[in-house]
């Protein structure tokens, strides 16, 4: 099995289906409906920096939630019996196989007026509003996407060699110490692949904001695909400015990583 | 051994492609393709008729229907994707734009006898004044709908989309051409032709009424209103009608000062290869009981004359699917903005989302 | 001890609930005989309703047809592709994996705006139109990775002495192949397949841009149901397919529990 040319069909590929798409954005997006070249499609693209910024914050927002609430549920996971480890973490996915849109319209039905929700929270006198607004988004991101942290946190932690562990008891640690000179040190990879995971798609999804947000929470993702069918150009410029602000924040997480991992 | 494997990859990857493709384009000689705006044609819902089948059954014609949600959604199709359809329902500011394409293909009206039924009002229509490429389908007027238990007082016109004590329970249009003319019409300003400087206007205005809004809408009005989670939206007459009968507490009001009559019409672009049986379809849609059948489902204005004689009465005398001559004389009708004028107009309230 | 015990436990309960109160609703409603939040009396009719949506049973079809198609192909591709790139040496092979995972780190509406453009710039060349097949190639397209990821550390492992043995042993190379090398590597194969046959279940974003006029998957039909007036036969859908997910889960899990048995009295 020494052939290189098996490999041939998938550069083509590659090439056809990957790399062409993507400079054709880059084209697209340095040109004006002319077809010569134009920087007016960025400086559009910048009106919208509010927009990204928003949508940054929303997602740096849902990715710190989901850490917060995934890192205990790994850690008490991997402290349970085995098959009863298979069983929480199955139960767990389940709700994932879900349809991405219909996970959305579920959170929209439980937080509407009238709804479950309000139903249950206005018998004990508490009246509010919980959809259509930030909040409801970034819950609705947490739920589409914690289980993509949870899991390399989950795997990373069972990795862990029990070895290490008791050695550090017999050397006189006490469960906090073990837990911070042991677990979490190691447990740094699956959190930051966990950190990643969540971090690109919640900043870049469209769809969620839409539905659980209110006039404000309009997403860079939504914009893209409302300007797309108008301008493209514009479209595409700011799709390469997020593609590309996503490109630095891996190549900074890859880094951080590393140096973790040696330190 | 595994040179060949390779060869044999890439062939069946060119194959794949081929075979998918070879079927694009070619339709046969028993179909029509229809494409229209979701939720447009009775279909069997609430016991009525389902008039395509009817179609199906009547003439053997397989029809291939798909829907689409705005009349940029469908220009774009028609101009960027080379699909063929033979029947499309775009309104009135696109037709103009298409006709001025060359988009559309002239209709043999030979083959459209019930298009004797369309009142005159119906005919020559602005955006085709010689009569050549269209036949309507439904008109209807925008107006405003509301909640009787949140709006204490009944609205006269769209200055309650403005309304400071129902901060965050009104809902607006999320489509610009509508927006921007409500915005317009209580700015003063004649939303039938409109400029920059006046879109410019109509943003400004429209940015005033952001912080009291719940929500841009187009469909999700529906359930906005019938469950009563808003109090306030304009939105077209007859889906109005529709939400008031799933809603007692909701009203209606048509701005005293007119609003936008709009009318959907019939053509045939001219990427169709089914000419023919598009306008044995067209025909279909304008059949008095058919016509009747239409607009009992969707509420909207029925512009055939004989199918208007077929509705109960409680239809026939609502307001909202038929507002009558004197109102009608009030509105102003779109029409075709300049290309350059209209993308400014997409774009302004795509930033006016996004601020 | 004890107290920790009861924190934890409750710590999940809470988790759980979040987890499923949404898909609870979502199947409380199905059965709500009013169209509002409010309920309005025990029914059957979304369902029977659904069965007869001629549009839903496409979509799912679609999906199905799509997910299968999309899995195989990428499969071929992804399986071979991964024995080719192990080939390559050095530096070219780093290029070639690195440019392999493109589809994966960028977003997912990225990916879709730069497939629609290619398709569109072809299809006025080409003259075809976006539908089945541009939807299929798009999601051969971010699939194909995840099966080279999958098969990539398999070949890692195996042993290449392996097949000189078979052929040695008067295989010809096709059977040294098949039984040895594609033996090896199955494992790897079969998850790829499987996270490629999910992944395209559940595409949304891909589809949407890639679909053209006529094409829905049943993401895309429920996007445009959630856009139109919301019919109560979507929460009846979101049922059914709970429904399915369970007994698809359950019996995994009976094939696992079976495996296990088995490895055990060996």
């Amino acid at each position: 099995m020494k052939s290189k040319l098996l490999s041939v069909p998938y550069l083509i590929w590659m090439l056809v289906f990957t790399m062409i798409p993507l400079v054709m954005i880059g084209i697209t997006a340095f040109t004006d409906n002319s077809g010569s070249f134009s920087l007016e499609a960025f400086t559009s693209a910048f009106e919208y920096t509010n927009v990204f910024l928003k949508s940054l914050w929303i997602a740096l927002l849902s990715t710190v939630l989901c850490l917060i609430i995934a890192y205990p549920l790994a850690y008490i996971i991997t402290q349970m019996r085995e098959s009863t480890q298979n069983t929480v973490v199955m139960l767990l996915m389940i709700p994932m196989w879900m349809n991405f849109l219909l996970r959305i319209y579920a959170w929209v039905l439980l937080l509407q007026s009238g709804g479950p929700l309000d139903t249950l929270l206005s018998a004990i006198g508490i009246h509010g509003n919980y959809s259509n607004n930030t909040g409801a988004v970034i819950v609705g991101m947490v739920y589409e996407y914690m289980p993509f942290m949870l899991l390399p946190i989950y795997t990373v932690m069972g990795k862990i060699d029990k070895g290490l562990i008791e050695a550090a008891q017999d050397l006189g640690s006490n469960k906090m110490m073990v837990f911070r000179k042991v677990v979490f040190p190691l447990s740094i990879p699956g959190i930051i692949s966990g950190i990643t995971m969540v971090f690109v798609p919640s900043a870049s999804t469209f769809v969620v904001a839409q539905y659980l947000g209110g006039t404000d929470d309009i997403m860079i993702g939504d914009i893209i695909d409302k300007i797309f069918f108008t301008n493209n150009h514009i479209g595409a410029a700011i799709s390469l400015v997020l593609m590309i602000f996503i490109l630095v924040f891996l190549v900074l997480m890859n880094l951080f990583g590393d140096e973790e991992a040696i330190a | 051994m595994k040179k060949i494997l390779a060869i044999a990859l890439c062939v069946v990857m060119l194959g794949s492609f081929a075979t998918m493709f070879a079927g694009c384009g070619n339709s046969g000689a028993g179909e029509v393709n229809v494409y229209n705006w979701g939720e447009y044609i009775a279909e069997g819902q609430d016991g009525l008729m389902n008039v395509i089948e009817e179609f199906e059954k009547e003439t053997g014609i397989k029809v291939n229907y798909t829907t689409y949600e705005t009349n940029e959604d469908l220009y774009n199709m028609l101009k960027n994707s080379n699909v063929s359809y033979d029947v499309v329902i775009p309104s009135e500011y696109m037709i103009s734009k298409m006709i001025k394409e060359g988009m559309l293909l002239e209709l043999n009206y030979d083959n459209i006898p019930n298009y004797k039924y369309i009142n005159d009002r119906f005919k020559n229509l602005d955006c085709d004044p010689d009569n050549k490429y269209t036949v309507i389908y439904q008109w209807g007027v925008t107006a405003l709908v509301y909640d009787k238990t949140k709006v204490e007082e009944a609205p006269k016109n769209w200055d309650a989309l403005w309304d400071e004590n129902l901060k965050g329970q009104i809902l607006m249009f999320n489509n610009s051409r509508d927006a921007m003319a409500i915005a317009m019409q209580t700015l003063g300003i004649d939303p039938s032709n409109c400029t920059k400087d006046d879109i410019d206007k109509a943003s400004e205005k429209l940015r005033e009424q952001k912080p009291l809004l719940k929500k841009y809408v187009m469909d999700q009005v529906f359930t906005e209103m019938e469950t009563s989670q808003s109090a306030i939206a304009p939105y077209y007459a007859g889906d109005i009608a529709a939400m008031m009968d799933e809603n007692e507490d909701l009203d209606y009001c048509l701005p005293e000062y007119g609003s936008n009559l709009f009318y959907d019409a019939m053509c045939i672009p001219t990427c169709s290869k089914n000419k023919e049986n598009a306008e044995k379809f067209i025909n279909f849609m304008q059949k008095p009981e058919i016509a009747a059948e239409n607009c009992k489902y969707l509420r909207y204005g029925c512009a055939n004359d004989e199918a208007v004689k077929l509705l109960d009465d409680d239809i026939k005398n609502n307001e909202l699917t038929l507002p009558g001559d004197e109102y009608l004389d009030k509105c102003y009708v779109f029409g075709n903005l300049d290309a350059d004028v209209y993308e400014y107009m997409q774009e302004q309230f795509v930033k006016i989302q996004a601020e | 001890m004890k107290s920790k015990g009861i924190l934890t436990k409750i710590y999940i309960a809470l988790i759980m609930v979040f987890m499923y109160a949404p898909i609870a609703v979502l199947i409380f409603y199905s059965f709500n005989k009013s169209r509002s939040a409010a309920w309005g009396g025990f029914t059957f009719d979304w369902y029977l309703e659904l069965f007869k949506s001629s549009s839903i049973m496409n979509a799912l079809t679609n999906t199905l047809l799509i997910a299968v198609l999309a899995s195989l192909f990428a499969t071929i591709l992804g399986s071979s592709a991964a024995i080719g790139i192990s080939n390559l040496k050095g530096k070219t092979r780093m290029l070639v994996q690195n440019a392999s995972n493109i589809p994966i780190i960028s977003p997912d509406i990225v990916m879709g705006v730069s497939l629609m453009l290619l398709f569109t710039f072809l299809g006025v060349i080409f003259n075809f139109e976006m539908g089945f097949g541009t939807v299929l190639l798009s999601h051969i397209c971010f699939c194909v990775p995840f099966v080279v990821l999958n098969v990539m550390p398999r070949i890692r492992r195996m042993d290449s002495s392996l097949y000189d043995a078979a052929l040695d042993l008067g295989c010809t190379p096709f059977q040294a192949f098949y039984k040895v090398v594609l033996h090896e590597l199955m494992p790897g194969i079969f998850s790829g397949a499987l996270i490629s046959f999910t992944y395209s279940l559940d595409d949304f974003v891909i589809t949407h841009f890639t679909q053209g006029a006529r094409f829905q998957n049943l993401s895309t039909e429920i996007y445009g149901m959630l856009r139109r007036k919301i019919p109560p036969t979507i929460n009846a859908l979101s049922t059914l397919l709970f429904l399915v997910i369970i007994i698809i889960m359950v019996l995994i899990n009976i094939r696992d529990r079976r495996a296990e048995k088995n490895k055990m009295k060996l």
